[in-house]
């Protein structure tokens, strides 16, 4: 035992270097944007300490209130919504269609676009005056409305339908190759016994999917909680502040706005939060899994 | 023969070297960092480069896309103690932080050398000092309460004369939704619904009710029947606009008036390079400028540049005095804000050569009574922020009272500071 600890030193060293730039970079920025939280920063970090203040104002303020409701909506929804176009794509590509090269193609494409251009060609489809409601009225329906960009209880739908089309194709690849990954024989099977297809996907495909259902709501997750470039392009938090978010709010006060108390004390939030949601399911997956391989 | 050559060939040198080294000598390169980058903004800024390389600077360009983007790339360079020579701010209380931890160099050796305090409008001054102490220099007014409009719209719409009170604008677009285009382009974004909302209740409330709530927080004045009025002038232009207006750009709004979609746009005086850009230039044949109606007043905006100290001193170096004292001279004013949309700073520059917005902007200016300075000038971003959303939520709510509106604005300007 001692023997083989002696032998640890030389990883250690050659990881030190790595350790230091994670505790100082990352552990230390954390630590470093709490801290200035506390403080009465305006423009410039200073270290004039007030308290729980910011705190204070932050959940007294209905925008940031809004924002958190906002997030909790638009992430259900997009997660949920590119998961099962996601998933139902790679369905339909697995059977063997003609053309799956082009099709995954065209599928996995918005993906490859940023948000930001997302957002802004959906801001251009979605405008009532210029994209799809006006085209479609133009071609004789003129009753047909799609306005919900500029509804200030429909808008962050909108967000929704953007994010949903940029992010689905990436569900899909990932889903395609967990697909690929099912054993032929499963469904010889399955053929014999007469178990209808959708019924297999449902109790023996999915199940067998879950490690690239889980790394693909993660992928989700961590792109809904720094959602700001598609808000600030298709709608910039609008109409009103109907689509402001937390992301958009740190922003606002970190720059515009001349607030960095303010914007650190949300981001801090921002932060324990993922944190409060993410500790229970590290530690499902790596503690126990640690612990059964220990047992193994 | 061959020694005597080589001397005459060697003095040669020195005597074309000399000058050059001289002048390597003198010019300190001089980095300043701005947002302009838009075509007339560009040649804006090139005007003062070019002066300043004349003068016998040297102008380093750094062009930073983005008022937020710029902004921050100074502050950071600032405390990080890699501050450029100069660095655009917009005229107001952006910069508060900066003289009050110590970082901008006091120019009042230059300011009272060049007599500033007496040919800059006293708002500006004010905006650009803190203690009697210039530490930056302005260098053009924006309007903000100007009001474009497309004649020939105007024309097929019946409407005759521009309109001068708000019950004239109010028939005005009453007439311009009959004739079946869109009265006002409106840019439905918060700040424009901010500056739009400012305009009206200069010209409804006035100037001193203007002043009483933006610079004296004064609660009373914003319970008064003459706020609420302007805020009930302001609810009912939402009649007036088309369902495509949230999220609008202020120049796609200027589009549309280009295009005689729309009657008229209430925006500052930068949209006039959108129009010149269009072959119709503003108080031309095709489009008509005049200030919002009412109560008289120009609400000023503007840009300054901060010097940061590059030295121990709270001198500005001679480098810096330089492009200081380079960016207010007549020639400078007069060439950079007539591609700028601006006016001048310096009210005793000869305009008569600059546009005929210009001029009745440069009229109004030229009165201290009408010179109203902007939100930017009287509140702190913090507090500007908050004024926005409370603006484009009354404006994007349908329905919303104005009495509800008056109680949260209540609020804003009471945690004011």
């Amino acid at each position: 035992m001692a023997q083989s600890r002696r032998h640890d030193i030389a990883p250690l060293l050659a990881l030190l270097p790595a350790l230091l730039i994670v505790v100082f970079a990352y552990a230390g920025t954390m630590v470093w944007t709490v801290c200035i939280s506390f403080t009465d920063s305006r423009l410039l970090p200073v270290s004039d300490f007030i308290g729980l203040e910011q705190y204070a104002r932050l959940f007294s303020d209905a925008r940031w209130i809004l924002s958190a409701r906002n997030l909790v909506t638009f992430g259900l929804l997009f997660v949920g919504g590119s998961l099962v176009i996601g998933f139902l794509l790679a369905a339909f590509i697995d059977q063997k269609v003609r053309c799956e090269d082009l099709l995954r193609t065209v599928f996995l494409y918005p993906y490859a676009i940023s948000f930001i251009v997302t957002g802004l060609v959906w801001q251009w489809m979605m405008n009532p005056s210029l994209g799809i409601q006006a085209s479609v009225r133009g071609m004789g329906w003129t009753s047909f409305t799609f306005d919900w960009v500029v509804q200030r209880d429909m808008a962050i739908y909108a967000l929704v339908i953007a994010g949903v089309w940029q992010s689905s194709g990436l569900v899909m690849a990932l889903m395609l190759a967990g697909l690929r990954g099912v054993d032929e024989d499963l469904w010889k099977a399955a053929r014999i016994e007469g178990i209808p297809t959708w019924r297999v996907y449902m109790s023996i495909v999915l199940p067998l999917l879950r490690p690239v259902v889980v790394t693909s709501v993660v992928l989700l997750s961590v792109a809904v909680v720094k959602a700001y470039d598609l808000v600030v392009a298709l709608t910039n938090g609008g109409p009103g502040n109907a689509t402001i978010v937390p992301a958009k709010f740190v922003m606002d006060y970190l720059f515009t706005r001349q607030n960095i108390g303010l914007a650190t004390a949300a981001s801090s939030v921002m932060f324990v939060t993922v944190l409060a949601a993410l500790a229970p399911w590290l530690y499902q997956e790596y503690f126990k899994a640690h612990r059964a391989g220990g047992h193994a | 023969m061959s020694k005597s050559l080589w001397r005459t060939l060697l003095c040669g040198a020195c005597f074309a070297l000399s000058p050059l080294a001289a002048e390597a000598q003198e010019a300190v390169p001089a980095e300043v960092i701005h947002w302009w980058t838009s075509g007339g903004e560009a040649a804006a800024v090139k005007v003062i480069a070019d002066r300043f390389d004349a003068a016998g600077g040297k102008w380093v360009d750094n062009a930073v896309a983005g008022t937020d983007n710029a902004r921050a790339a100074a502050v950071n360079r600032i405390v990080g103690g890699n501050p450029p020579a100069a660095s655009q701010f917009n005229t107001g209380r952006q910069f508060d932080d900066l003289v009050g931890q110590g970082l901008l160099a006091d120019l009042s050796g230059v300011a009272v050398a060049e007599g500033w305090a007496k040919i800059i409008p006293g708002p500006i001054a004010a905006a650009a000092t803190r203690n009697g102490k210039f530490f930056a220099v302005p260098i053009n007014i924006h309007g903000q309460n100007w009001l474009f409009y497309n004649k020939d719209v105007f024309a097929k719409a019946g409407i005759q004369d521009v309109p001068t009170s708000f019950d004239a604008l109010f028939a005005a677009l009453d007439k311009l939704k009959a004739a079946g285009v869109v009265p006002i382009a409106w840019g439905g974004q918060a700040w424009q619904e901010e500056i739009v909302f400012e305009a009206v209740l200069l010209g409804q409330g006035g100037k001193d009710l203007f002043l009483k709530v933006f610079r004296d927080h004064d609660l009373e004045a914003v319970h008064s029947p003459r706020f609420r009025e302007a805020v009930e002038v302001f609810a009912r232009m939402k009649a007036y606009v088309d369902p495509g207006s949230p999220g609008r750009a202020w120049n796609d709004a200027t589009a549309m008036v280009i295009a005689g979609h729309a009657g008229l746009q209430i925006m500052g005086d930068w949209a006039k390079g959108e129009f010149n850009a269009a072959g119709m230039a503003p108080g031309g044949p095709k489009v008509g400028c005049s200030l919002m109606p009412g109560k008289p007043g120009y609400l000023m905006g503007g840009d300054v540049f901060v010097f940061p100290k590059l030295g121990p001193g709270a001198t500005p170096t001679a480098a810096q005095a330089l492009l200081a004292k380079t960016m207010l001279d007549p020639v400078t004013q007069l060439e950079f804000n007539k591609r700028k949309g601006s006016i001048p700073v310096r009210i005793d520059v000869d305009t008569s050569s600059m546009d005929p917005c210009a001029q009745v902007g440069i009229a109004m200016v030229r009165d201290p009574a009408n010179q109203v300075p902007s939100n930017y000038f009287l509140l702190t971003a913090d507090t500007l922020g908050a004024v926005q959303d409370a603006v484009t939520e009354f404006w994007n709510t349908p329905g919303a009272d104005a009495k509800s509106f008056v109680e949260t604005f209540a609020g804003v300007i009471r945690s004011a500071h």
